[in-house]
């Protein structure tokens, strides 16, 4: 077998196929996650002192271990609590909710993606927040809007411009982390130059490939995201 | 004049921390009047103008407005109350991430769920109440300040408000702006807007309204007619003040 045939007839359509199961990877998690990230800032910048102490601490366990380790955990930890809920609650007759905790590969991937950006997004929009002045909020409820209202309208739109930068540096990120899925046997990029690799020893194709296909992948995320923030940005002072 | 006055301030106390920023205010308003509040800073000015719409509820006392209580509204309809009381704040307060023709239109659209191009509609007709069709497309950074605070005269009025606050509306301008806004409250205080106003303009209070409010330490400690405000440092309380802000203003 030629090296050009290789190429061709396995590690391109091999990563290929990876590539498709990232971005079904990445782009849940990004939107979740920031959505996540939205709701958990606001709460920390203007909930009840109850919600921040607990939101803080959700961000303090979530940015404060590995990621590794939390996939590891809602994939192979939570069968455990799974098995030790089904000893006790299946001799007292309840219906088999242990269940939901056995996640697919998939749905734990996404579930720690989004945990995790989640958290680091609650930073962005957080400070993004505090920095707006308060009168905008009251300015709002004085026009007759409510409290949610006045947030889902001025403050969210202002602080997502203000984070936008921030929050674009994490998506980011977050398309890198997503080779993690590899501990939790789904086979995306990653894993798919890890089996070509090791089924025909070309480590140094396999995952140079792998990486360009990451910073294809950042490129063109990186483009977007500029676009965005300019399309977003409140406009400067004009100049005369 | 109607017997039942349109907006009535009754006993209203407000506590922040174990100060009395607040001390039993009560004052009422007819339909079409235009009353003036002035004191020193601190005196609790902006805090009764934040009483009563109920953006602070105060911790005893109530606000009528056209006879109804605001006490015994629930959340949903203090939001309705809000919307009958237009508010003008010192620093403006416009939306940032908005133009001027959206600012005026986002509480017709959220607020009164008008439709987008209805909204725009009312709103381009209010900006140019206050002069600033040109301006429509333009963003709050890239105003003046006076005409900033025309845009939030504007965003306030859209909403059809039945009584105005305006929270010293130039006391952030630059002296050469205020004439522009002082212009556009004057107008519509003779159109029949009725107004309660803080400000330190007095020159401007003296020609448009008929009483005025002396705030000091949280109380109303003087109320009259403009008249008031004269005879100088040996006159009463609120005399006493014109004068020391006349000394440093030089008027």
């Amino acid at each position: 077998m030629s090296t050009w045939e290789f190429y061709k007839e396995f590690l391109i359509p091999a990563t290929n196929k990876g590539l498709w199961v990232s971005i079904q990877l990445i782009v849940p998690s990004a939107l979740l996650g920031l959505i996540l990230g939205l709701l958990v800032g606001a709460g920390r910048a203007m909930g009840p002192k109850s919600l921040k102490k607990a939101l803080n601490f959700y961000v303090a366990v979530f940015r404060g271990t590995p990621l590794v380790v939390q996939l590891v955990m809602w994939f192979y930890g939570l069968p455990s609590l799974a098995l030790i809920l089904e000893g006790y609650l299946k001799p007292l007759g309840w219906p088999p909710i242990w269940q939901w905790l056995l996640l697919s590969p998939y749905a734990a991937a996404v579930l720690g993606f989004t945990l995790c950006s989640g958290a680091y997004q609650s930073e962005y929009i957080r400070g993004a927040i505090l920095s707006i002045k308060k009168g905008q909020f009251l300015a709002a409820q004085a026009l007759g809007f409510s409290r949610s209202q006045a947030f889902w309208s001025i403050t969210a739109p202002v602080a997502l411009r203000l984070a936008a930068p921030g929050c674009g540096n994490e998506i980011i990120y977050l398309i890198k982390y997503s080779s993690l899925a590899l501990v939790v046997t789904v086979v995306e990029i990653t894993g798919q130059a890890k089996m070509v690799a090791s089924l025909y020893f070309r480590h140094l194709e396999c995952y140079l490939l792998a990486a360009l296909y990451y910073l294809a992948m950042v490129t063109v995320a990186t483009l977007i995201l500029r676009w965005l923030e300019k399309k977003l940005a409140i406009p400067e002072p004009a100049r005369e | 004049m109607s017997a039942q006055p349109l907006l009535e301030v009754s006993h209203v106390s407000r506590i922040i921390d174990g100060k009395t920023i607040l001390d039993d205010v009560s004052l009422s308003l007819g339909r079409g009047e235009l009353k003036v509040i002035i004191g020193p800073s601190g005196g609790g000015k902006s805090t009764l103008l934040q009483c009563v719409n109920f953006l602070q509820p105060p911790d005893s006392g109530d606000v009528f407005l056209d006879g109804q209580s605001a006490r015994e509204m629930s959340r949903q309809n203090i939001c309705a109350f809000r919307q009958k009381i237009g508010m003008i704040f010192q620093d403006f307060n416009l939306f940032d991430h908005l133009c001027a023709r959206d600012n005026v239109a986002i509480a017709l659209q959220k607020v009164k769920g008008q439709k987008k191009a209805l909204a725009r509609q009312r709103a381009m007709a209010e900006l140019e109440r206050v002069g600033l069709v040109e301006q429509a497309h333009l963003y709050p950074s890239q105003l003046s300040g006076g005409q900033k605070q025309r845009v939030s005269l504007a965003r306030a009025l859209a909403m059809d408000p039945m009584v105005m606050l305006l929270d010293e509306p130039t006391s952030a301008l630059d002296p050469e702006l205020i004439g522009e806004v002082l212009n556009v409250i004057a107008q519509l205080s003779r159109s029949g807007m009725t107004m309660l106003m803080v400000t330190h303009q007095i020159g401007f209070a003296r020609h448009l309204t008929k009483e005025i409010i002396f705030m000091e330490a949280g109380r109303v400690v003087e109320t009259g007619p403009p008249e008031l405000l004269e005879g100088g440092p040996e006159g009463g309380r609120a005399a006493a003040f014109c004068a020391k802000l006349a000394e440093v203003t030089g008027r």
